[in-house]
C-alpha cells in the first residue's frame, strides 16, 4: 500500500469517527447540559436534577424494578429459548421452521395488540395484571422472543451441534450436561449477544409496561418529565450511560471467555506439562 | 508402568450381538434384520455402498436412535432400551467431533470426569492415551491447532479413555487424504489390538475394510450380505453382489450348462450350486486373467488389442480390446512391458471357480 493511500485511509477513518462520535455525543451532551441547568434563567449550574435521581423514591424504585424485569427476563429467555432450540434442531428438525415462525411473531404484532391479547389471559388464571413483576418479565419474553431466537440461532448453526452432542452422550453426558458442558461454551458470543439483546429492549421499554400500568424505568422517567424535565433527562442520560458501560463489559467478559483464550490456554499447559510421560491404556493400575 | 494387570481391556472383552434391527425412516427401510455377532475383542468391518444402512446400524447399537424392531445384547445384557450415555460405548465420529473449547487432554478428561474418576487419575489417563495414539505432545493444543489425522486421534483416545466395552467407529477416516488414511488405519488396527476391544468399524472402502478387519460384513440394501474374513470375502464371495463390490470383476456373458458356465470357449467351474442352465453373466477377477503373446497369428473369441496399460507398482493393469467387450487383465509388470498399447493378445482364463449372475438372480435381489 502506498504511503498516499494509507494517509488517505488514516484520514477517512478519522472522519467517520468523528462524524459517528459527534452523531452520539452532541444530544447526549445536550440533554446532560440541560440537566445541570438552573430552574431560571439566571441561577447558576447545579447538580439539582441528578441527585433528584436518588431522592425520589419512585425513580430508584423504578430503576431497581427494571433491572429486575432485564434479568429475570433475560434468564428465562436462556433458560426456555436455548434448549428448545437445541431440541428442535436435534430431534424434530422439520418443526425448525415452524418455530422460526412463531419466534419472529411478536415482530409483526403491534406491542397494543399483545397486551391487549394477553390481559383476558391473565384474567382468566387470575393474575393481578398490576402487581406482579413476573407478568410483566412473561409479556417482556415474548418481546425478546424474536431478537433473541435470531442471535441464538446464529450461534447454533456455527455449531456441529449433532455431532458434538453426539459424542458427548456417548462420552456418558446427560442432556443437562450436555447443554451446560458442551453447547452453552460454544455459543458463548450468541448467548451473550441475545441477553445483550434482551437487556437493552427490557431497559428501553416503555409501552408495555405503561399499557399493564406497571411503573419501570421508561414509565417513571416519563412521569418524572411531566413534573422536572430536569431530572428526566438526567434519568435518561444515566440510562443511556448505563446501558453503554454494561455494553462494554460484557463484550468485555466475552472477549475474555470466548473458547480458545490464548490465556486460558497458558493456565491450563503449566497445570499439565508437569511429567509427561508415557504409558498404554490399561495399565493404570489403580 | 505398573504392569502386572496389562490385559484388564483384553480380559474385559465383550461379546456384541446385533439381533434382526429393523429401522425405517418414512418410507425407506434403512435396517433390514440385520444380524450380526462380533467376538469378544474382535474388529469386524461393514463395508457397503452409499446409503446401504451402515451408518444406522452403529447408531442404533450406539444408543444415538431406536430401533424400530430387534435388539441388541452387550456382554449378554439386553442394552436395547438403555440410553447412549449408559450404554459403555466408545465413538469415533466421521466428522471432527472435538469440544471446539477444551484442549487436547480435557476433551479426554472429558469423558472420565463424567465416569467420576478422581483428579489425579484422569490427568494419569489421559496421558496414556494421547501417548498411546502419539499425540503425548500435543495434549494441550486446541482442536483447530491441530490437523484432521490429529484430531481424528484425539477423538479415538477420548472414546477410548473411558474404557468402554465396545468401539464404533463411523467412517473415522474419510476426511483425511489418502496418505494419512493408510497411516492411520494401521494405527487404529494397532491400538484396538493393544487395548484389545470388541470393535465396529464402518467404512465404504473397501480397501481400508480388508486391510484392518478380522472379519467383514459387506451389507446391502439394510441386509447383511456375507460375512467372513477378509480373504474370504476377497476370493469366495458369495454373492454376485459382493464380488463386485469387493476387488474388480469383469463382467463376461456367457453360458451355463454341464454345471460350469462356458465363457467365450473356456470351461469356467461355478461357485454358486444349483443355477439352472442358460445364458448368464460371470464375473472374472482380472487376475484370473492373463495374457499369451501369439495375438498377432491366431484368431478366436479371446483374441483382441490392448488398449490401455496402466501401472500400478509391481502390477500393472491391461485393458483388452475383444470386440464387443474389453476385460481387464492384471499381471506383473514385467510381463505388461512385452504389450504395450496397440499390440494384439490372446487371454486365457484361469479355471478359478466363477460367480455367475442370471437372469433369476437379478431381478431376485433386486
Ligand atoms: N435421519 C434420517 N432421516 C431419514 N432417512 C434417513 C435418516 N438416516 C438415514 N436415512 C436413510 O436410511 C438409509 C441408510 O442410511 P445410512 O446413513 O445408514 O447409510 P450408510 O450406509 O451409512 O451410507 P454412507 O456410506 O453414505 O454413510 C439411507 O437411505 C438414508 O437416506
Ligand atoms: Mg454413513
Amino acid at each position: 500500500m502506498s504511503r498516499a493511500r494509507r494517509f488517505r485511509l488514516q484520514v477517512f477513518r478519522i472522519a467517520v469517527f468523528v462524524v459517528m462520535g459527534l452523531f452520539f455525543l452532541v444530544p447526549i451532551g445536550s440533554m446532560f447540559e440541560f440537566s445541570t441547568r438552573g430552574n431560571s434563567a439566571t441561577a447558576p449550574r447545579n447538580l439539582d436534577a441528578w441527585l433528584n435521581i436518588v431522592k425520589t423514591p419512585e425513580l430508584s424504585e423504578a430503576i431497581i424494578a427494571s433491572l429486575e424485569l432485564a434479568v429475570i427476563t433475560t434468564l428465562a429467555m436462556l433458560v426456555l429459548v436455548l434448549p428448545t432450540m437445541v431440541w428442535v434442531r436435534l430431534r424434530f428438525s422439520g418443526l425448525s421452521r415452524v418455530i422460526e415462525f412463531i419466534c419472529l411473531i411478536p415482530l409483526t404484532v403491534p406491542a397494543i395488540a399483545l397486551v391487549v391479547g394477553m390481559v383476558p389471559i391473565y384474567r382468566w388464571i387470575n393474575i393481578n395484571v398490576n402487581d406482579s413483576i413476573l407478568t410483566l418479565a412473561f409479556a417482556y419474553l415474548i418481546l425478546v422472543l424474536p431478537y433473541s431466537y435470531r442471535a441464538l440461532d446464529a450461534g447454533l448453526s456455527a455449531i456441529d451441534l449433532k455431532t458434538l452432542s453426539e459424542a458427548a452422550r456417548s462420552l456418558g453426558a446427560g442432556w443437562a450436561t450436555v447443554m451446560l458442558r458442551v453447547v452453552m461454551p460454544n455459543m458463548s458470543t450468541a448467548i451473550l449477544n441475545a441477553s445483550l439483546l434482551s437487556v437493552a429492549l427490557v431497559l428501553g421499554e416503555y409501552t408495555f409496561a405503561n399499557l399493564l400500568a406497571y411503573e419501570n424505568l421508561q414509565v417513571a422517567i416519563a412521569y418524572v418529565g411531566l413534573v422536572d424535565a430536569g431530572t428526566s433527562i438526567a434519568v435518561a442520560v444515566a440510562s443511556l450511560m448505563f446501558a453503554f458501560v454494561l455494553l462494554l463489559i460484557l463484550s468485555y467478559l466475552g472477549r475474555r471467555q470466548a473458547p480458545f483464550a490464548p490465556a486460558a490456554a497458558a493456565d491450563y499447559d503449566l497445570a499439565q506439562t508437569v511429567g509427561l510421560s508415557g504409558g498404554v491404556i490399561g495399565r493404570a493400575g489403580r | 508402568m505398573t504392569g502386572g494387570n496389562g490385559s484388564e481391556a483384553t480380559r474385559a472383552a465383550v461379546e456384541v450381538r446385533l439381533e434382526d434391527l429393523r429401522r425405517t425412516y418414512g418410507t425407506t427401510t434403512a435396517l433390514d434384520g440385520l444380524t450380526l455377532t462380533l467376538s469378544p475383542g474382535e474388529l469386524v468391518a461393514l463395508l457397503g455402498p452409499s446409503g446401504c444402512g451402515k451408518t444406522t446400524a452403529l447408531r442404533l447399537l450406539a444408543g444415538l436412535e431406536e430401533a424400530n424392531g430387534g435388539r441388541v445384547i452387550i456382554a449378554g445384557k439386553d442394552v436395547t432400551n438403555v440410553p447412549a450415555n449408559r450404554r459403555d460405548i466408545g465413538m469415533v465420529f466421521q466428522a471432527y467431533s472435538l469440544f471446539p473449547h477444551m484442549t487436547a487432554s480435557q476433551n479426554v478428561e472429558f469423558g472420565l470426569q463424567l465416569h467420576r474418576v478422581d483428579q489425579d487419575e484422569r490427568r494419569q489417563r489421559a496421558r496414556e492415551v494421547l501417548d498411546l495414539v502419539g499425540l503425548a505432545a500435543h495434549a494441550n493444543k486446541f482442536a483447530h491447532q491441530m490437523s484432521g489425522g490429529q484430531q481424528q486421534r484425539v477423538a479415538l483416545a477420548r472414546a477410548l479413555a473411558i474404557r468402554p466395552k465396545v468401539l464404533l467407529l463411523d467412517e473415522p477416516l474419510s476426511a483425511l487424504d489418502a496418505k494419512v488414511r493408510s497411516r492411520l488405519r494401521d494405527e487404529i488396527r494397532r491400538v484396538q489390538l493393544e487395548v484389545g476391544i470388541t470393535t465396529l468399524f464402518v467404512t465404504h472402502d473397501q480397501e481400508e475394510a480388508l486391510a484392518i478387519a478380522d472379519r467383514v460384513g459387506v451389507m446391502q440394501a439394510g441386509r447383511l450380505e456375507q460375512l467372513g474374513p477378509p480373504t474370504e470375502i476377497y476370493s469366495r464371495p458369495r454373492t454376485p453382489f459382493v464380488a463386485e463390490f469387493v476387488g474388480l470383476s469383469n463382467r463376461m456373458p456367457g453360458e451355463v450348462k454341464f454345471g460350469g458356465v462356458e465363457v467365450r470357449g473356456t470351461q469356467l467351474p461355478l461357485v454358486q450350486k444349483d443355477v439352472p442352465a442358460g445364458p448368464a453373466v460371470a464375473l472374472v477377477r482380472p487376475e484370473a486373467v492373463t495374457i499369451a503373446g501369439d495375438g498377432e497369428s491366431a484368431s478366436g473369441p479371446l483374441v483382441g488389442t490392448v488398449i490401455a496399460v496402466a501401472f500400478l507398482g509391481a502390477v500393472s493393469r491391461v485393458t483388452v480390446d475383444l470386440g464387443d467387450i474389453t476385460v481387464l487383465a492384471q499381471l506383473p509388470t514385467s510381463a505388461a512391458a512385452d504389450h504395450p498399447a496397440g499390440s494384439r493378445v490372446r487371454l486365457a482364463l484361469r479355471p478359478d471357480p466363477v460367480l455367475v449372475e442370471t437372469k433369476e438372480a437379478t431381478t431376485a435381489s433386486a
